[in-house]
């Protein structure tokens, strides 16, 4: 037993010492100096999430977040580079060094806020229920008790349906939890489930893509707030941030950006 | 439970605070977000497909087997062995999540997750096991069948009371891999929206964005599940060649 503690406790350490949060340590040193900000800044996506991020053409990642970033870091003075990969694994890559910020349309709430720090919002995104074409029974989320209804996993609209989660808004679903929203969608089209929570912009692109299908079905149930999530404790670099965001907004460049790749906020078509 | 003696076990350990913070990481995943019960329900659902996709692998294996060995005892190739040997090759030269999500989203029409997952692994084992079961056969001596047949058995009675008795020695410790093999494969079910062990750990990541504890816990389960198989596997071993004289 006492060699099994020892055991544990250095691979705690490595743990530890691998991911550089001990928690109560300073955070001051993360990037190798304690005042400025770094040159550069890797910042983690999940390239999955049209209009926000996508792979273009040539396979980068592309989208309204990712030319959202690189202009916040253009303005605060990083450069930036784009990690693409899994949205589950986005936080806990941040969580172990491997990416330092996180834009990837990812709502800030309060359960995310005890593990990392989020900038000011910067869109405000409404959640709403796809159904099949000729689906008059679905008009709001109330509607979805006793149905069956697929999400993308770890998403707010997974979590709007999750009977006991605190931002649950509907009691008694039936939820399919899929890893992307393309496969809830599918199981949409084929019948397998009655309806797909799922943000309203991709949901608008995958009505566009199957528009004898499928339709999409608003709700104001559920609205929140996207923000580019970094490690606790980053009070520079959020700083700074935050400040491009404001010089952002101000001279109508996050009205262009949102206008250029199609991010609107507003439910019309 | 098993939260509460690894809270006592690291409060025990140490008073430093990272120790009591993983004990509240453990205490958190698995007993606040209810982790026991999801990885119960999990466990029962890994446990419930292997076992069926390992029926369905064992019929459809020894099935194709026989197929293929209507070439041995004709000497040539034949109708029925050919259509085994495209089967095989087919399912061999795929990967296994390809085929899941085919058997899934197109044949399924993402109906019935569950009873896609059974047949898409158990059709995808029964490929491997047939060449296992294959091997087996072919192993035992030619002379067992000449002997068997001169004593006046049929084909069939020879395989069923010479043959297969003696192979089933041979294709055993191959078999018991294929099993095990299989009980892990059927984590990419998870892929599918079935809440097996592997969803189960991957929804407590999507609501705490923890990683650690989840997956080492998935770990640790499926080494359980994978230690219990492969000692029952062994002592069954043990039994068979109890009268082994070598």
């Amino acid at each position: 037993m006492k060699k099994f503690g020892k055991v544990v406790a250095v691979m705690m350490t490595a743990v530890m010492l691998l991911s550089g949060c001990g928690g109560t340590t300073g955070t001051s040193t993360e990037n190798g100096t304690s005042s400025g900000l770094p040159a550069k800044v890797v910042v983690g996506t999940n390239a999955e999430f049209p209009p926000f991020e996508y792979m273009d053409d040539n396979g980068q990642p592309d989208g309204f977040d990712m030319a959202l970033i690189k202009e916040v870091g253009k303005r605060a003075g990083f450069e930036v580079e784009i990690k693409n990969m899994d949205f589950d694994a986005l936080l806990m890559s941040m969580s172990t060094g491997g990416i330092d910020m996180v834009i990837a349309g990812m709502t800030a709430t309060e359960e995310k806020e005890k593990q990392v720090d989020f900038s000011d919002p910067y869109f405000d995104a409404k959640q709403v229920i796809i159904v099949k074409q000729d689906n008059n029974e679905i008009k709001t989320f109330d509607d979805l008790s006793g149905k069956k209804v697929a999400v993308q996993q770890g998403t707010t609209g997974d979590l709007s349906v999750t009977e006991g989660d605190p931002t649950c808004v509907v009691n008694g679903v039936d939820v399919k939890r899929m890893n992307k929203g393309a496969d809830a969608v599918v199981d949409l089209i084929n019948g397998g489930v009655d309806a797909v929570v799922i943000d309203l912009l991709p949901a608008k692109e995958f009505v566009e893509a199957h528009p004898d299908d499928i339709k999409i079905v608003e709700d104001n149930a559920v609205v929140e707030h996207y923000a580019i999530a970094m490690p606790k404790g980053s009070d520079e670099l959020k700083k700074a941030v935050n400040d491009a965001l404001a010089s952002i907004k101000e001279d109508g460049t996050l009205d262009q950006l949102k206008e250029q790749y199609d991010a609107t906020e507003t439910v019309n078509k | 439970m098993n939260g509460l003696m690894g809270i006592g076990f690291f409060s025990l350990l140490s008073n430093q605070s990272w120790f009591a913070e993983w004990g509240g990481k453990i205490y958190n995943a698995w007993i606040n977000m209810n982790g026991w019960k999801l990885f119960l329900n999990g466990l029962k659902v890994t446990l419930g497909v292997s076992a069926v996709a390992v029926i369905i692998g064992v019929a459809i294996g020894f099935i194709l087997a026989l197929m293929k060995l209507t070439e041995a005892k004709k000497g040539k190739r034949t109708v029925l062995s050919t259509l085994a040997g495209i089967y095989i090759d087919i399912i061999r030269g795929t990967p296994s999540l390809v085929q899941l999500f085919i058997m899934y989203f197109i044949v399924f029409k993402s109906h019935m997750s569950l009873m896609a997952g059974m047949l898409a692994f158990g059709l995808n084992s029964g490929a491997y096991v047939a060449e296992i079961i294959r091997g087996g056969i072919l192993s035992v001596n030619k002379g067992q069948m000449e002997a068997g047949r001169s004593l006046g058995l049929s084909y069939g009675m020879t395989m069923r009371y010479v043959i297969v008795p003696q192979a089933i020695k041979t294709i055993l410790p191959a078999l018991g891999n294929e099993f095990i093999v299989l009980v892990k494969e059927t984590s990419v079910i998870s892929f599918i929206g079935v809440v097996d062990i592997m969803k189960s750990g991957q929804f407590l990541i999507s609501r705490t964005y923890e990683p650690f504890v989840p997956y080492i816990s998935i770990a640790v389960v499926y080494y359980v599940i994978i230690k219990i198989l492969s000692l029952l596997l062994n002592a069954f071993e043990r039994r068979l060649r109890r009268n082994d004289t070598r």
